[in-house]
């Protein structure tokens, strides 16, 4: 039997315009609630257009009606049978000083297997630095950590001009755009099984080791965490925790153990995801300001210790942020 | 690329399916993207250069934090703004969608977004587009990591039903007995067959069209046979019409349109 498909379109239409309205409504105001009535008509309007759809597929082949009821059906079926949050407006605070650091809690084990990569990473590349001295522009491919560290601590110390001068907050806009960038990539390496995270992490760690062992080598440790560690107290562990990310991500993708289906493992961790990437950010934007207007000053401009001090202050406060902020408040669900 | 169709089935039982965007289409799009993106920036540039001659290190610093803002967030920005499009994906009339017919995210957005850093490897998106190709569903990296699809959505009309000769003379109905038994013989199919070549007529060249409802109408005058009166002398075209009027509108129906008028 074949549907009266004039009919059938004249009866049901208002049905189907009623049900768009609603659906077009929602869309433009995703923040909009509705009340119970008519949470129960939205659901009537959709059970029927539903039905009018298996009737239109099982007793007409007329393709347009199908795809406008299919396209009503899918864009409805999205609306009632969603259950994750619906985004409304968060507080910023809330977000930074409770969901950041409960997720960085949550998923505190990637973040050690983060850690432990980059200083098998620095071990490496401290080792090969002793072991073989002319493989510096192989570990460190920078025209500015070629140079000999006391020639260069000397300069640094005897210079009368600041070099930075004039280009200062450019300077850092491009720190903060930069490593900002290398952390969305190590997090999107995780796609592949992880191995692109961890090479990423490791070379980090290769070239951070090879440093330090050449300042150490020419005595010239304190110039060396006096520069470092301003910036580096926070920017080493925003990469890091990028890199728990990545790790993330990684293990979400191959599933070990896990019996959920791999869209739903993905699911998952794409809000943390989301949440940590986000605070690198914010991290690096505050290390890339310290290293344009303080890491690049030494004595006698800034006092070594000050540095190492406000380093540590930094290094300290980032520790207690990450391990105990929003200890006390139930995580959001 | 395995299927260019995604049936999704509710838990009612219903199965809807969504019409997949291809990897060659998603790259046009993307293409124009690049080149709103490129004149965004070309903006951004042309008012720093007033800045410039306040401070040229300012200028320099909000070029390149602008240039990181709009590189990334250009279609986190427009795939939240509208819902799952960016100017190129509304030119190609594509969409992001949830891979599971579910409300699209925000996080879902920024996921696919930030891993274009991977799929983009090692140049114009080569490696999102071999996943594309790969995938049954045709994800990028992005896509399968945010647990998201793109689909396409082609202009949909309402059925003009007008066409099937309303309110001009059928002689089949001159027959309702026979009237009722082609109803009942002819499938679904074969009615929306006929049903798309009329509505189609003219897309068809001359010799084809002619071909096409030669054939239609002999299959259909297979299935019932009326009497030559009501037959002769009408062409294949008239005498396929008379058959899906036959079949899609109904007395009963002709009176709710009278009724409605």
């Amino acid at each position: 039997m074949i549907i009266d498909l004039q009919r059938f379109i004249v009866a049901e239409r208002p049905t189907w315009t009623e049900l768009e309205r609603l659906l077009n409504r929602l869309e433009a105001e995703p923040a909009s609630r509705m009340s119970l009535e008519q949470l129960e008509h939205f659901h009537l309007l959709y059970e029927r257009t539903a039905a009018d759809l298996a009737r239109i597929t099982t007793f007409s082949a007329e393709p347009e009606t199908r795809r406008y009821l299919e396209n009503l059906v899918a864009r409805a079926y999205g609306e009632i049978h969603e259950t994750r949050d619906r985004p409304g407006r968060r507080a910023p605070l809330t977000w930074f000083f409770q969901t950041l650091p409960q997720t960085f809690r949550r998923h505190v084990r990637a973040f050690y297997v983060s850690l432990a990569i980059t200083l098998a990473g620095c071990a490496f590349g401290g080792f090969a630095l002793a072991l073989d001295p002319t493989a510096k522009p192989v570990l460190m491919p920078f025209p500015h950590l070629l140079q000999d560290p006391t020639q260069r601590v000397a300069e640094e110390e005897s210079a009368t001009q600041d070099r930075l001068a004039g280009h200062k907050t450019s300077f850092s806009a491009f720190l903060m755009t930069h490593n900002i960038r290398v952390s969305i990539f190590t997090l999107a390496l995780g796609m592949t099984w992880g191995v692109g995270t961890f090479l990423m992490l490791f070379s980090n760690g290769i070239m951070l080791g090879a440093v330090t062992a050449d300042f150490i080598r020419a005595g010239e440790t304190k110039f060396l965490v006096g520069w470092l560690l301003p910036h580096g107290a926070v920017e080493i562990p925003a990469i890091l925790i990028a890199g728990q990310a990545g790790l993330m991500l990684a293990l979400a993708l191959i599933g070990r153990g896990a019996r959920v289906p791999l869209g739903a493992r993905l699911r998952a961790v794409s809000k943390d995801l989301v949440t940590l990437i986000g605070g690198v950010g914010l991290l690096l934007a505050w290390a890339g300001f310290v290293e344009a207007f303080l890491s690049q000053y030494h004595e006698p401009i800034i006092p070594y210790p000050a540095k190492i001090a406000f380093g540590l202050i930094e290094l300290g406060l980032l520790f207690l942020f990450l391990a105990r902020s929003g200890a006390t408040q139930r995580p959001p669900p | 690329m395995n299927s260019s169709l995604l049936k999704i089935r509710t838990p009612e039982g219903i199965v809807f399916s969504q019409l997949l965007a291809g990897p060659v289409t998603r790259f046009l799009a993307w293409f124009i993207d690049v080149m709103c993106i490129l004149a965004l920036l070309e903006t951004l540039g042309r008012l720093l250069i007033l800045l410039q001659f306040v401070s040229s290190n300012l200028a320099g610093a909000v070029y390149t934090l602008g240039y990181f803002a709009i590189s990334i967030g250009y279609g986190m920005a427009c795939e939240w703004r509208w819902r799952g499009q960016t100017i190129g994906k509304k030119l190609f009339r594509l969409r992001v969608v949830d891979a599971e017919g579910l409300r699209l995210q925000f996080n879902q957005i920024v996921t696919r977004n930030l891993l274009r850093f991977v799929d983009a490897l090692p140049a114009f998106y080569f490696v999102g587009g071999v996943a594309c190709w790969l995938s049954p569903q045709c994800q990028r990296l992005g896509d399968l990591a945010a647990n998201t699809i793109v689909i396409r959505n082609p202009r949909v009309a309402q059925p003009d039903l007008d066409q099937l000769s309303a309110g001009m003379f059928n002689s089949l109905r001159h027959y309702p007995h026979l009237a009722g038994r082609l109803r009942q013989r002819v499938s679904p199919l074969e009615a929306a067959i006929a049903l798309q070549a009329l509505l189609r007529r003219d897309e068809f060249a001359p010799i084809a069209r002619l071909e096409l409802f030669r054939d239609l109408a002999a299959h259909f005058r297979a299935k019932v046979a009326f009497p030559p009166e009501a037959t002769d002398g009408i062409t294949d075209e008239q005498f396929l019409r008379n058959v899906a009027d036959v079949i899609y509108r109904t007395r009963a129906n002709n009176r709710i349109e009278n009724l409605a008028a």
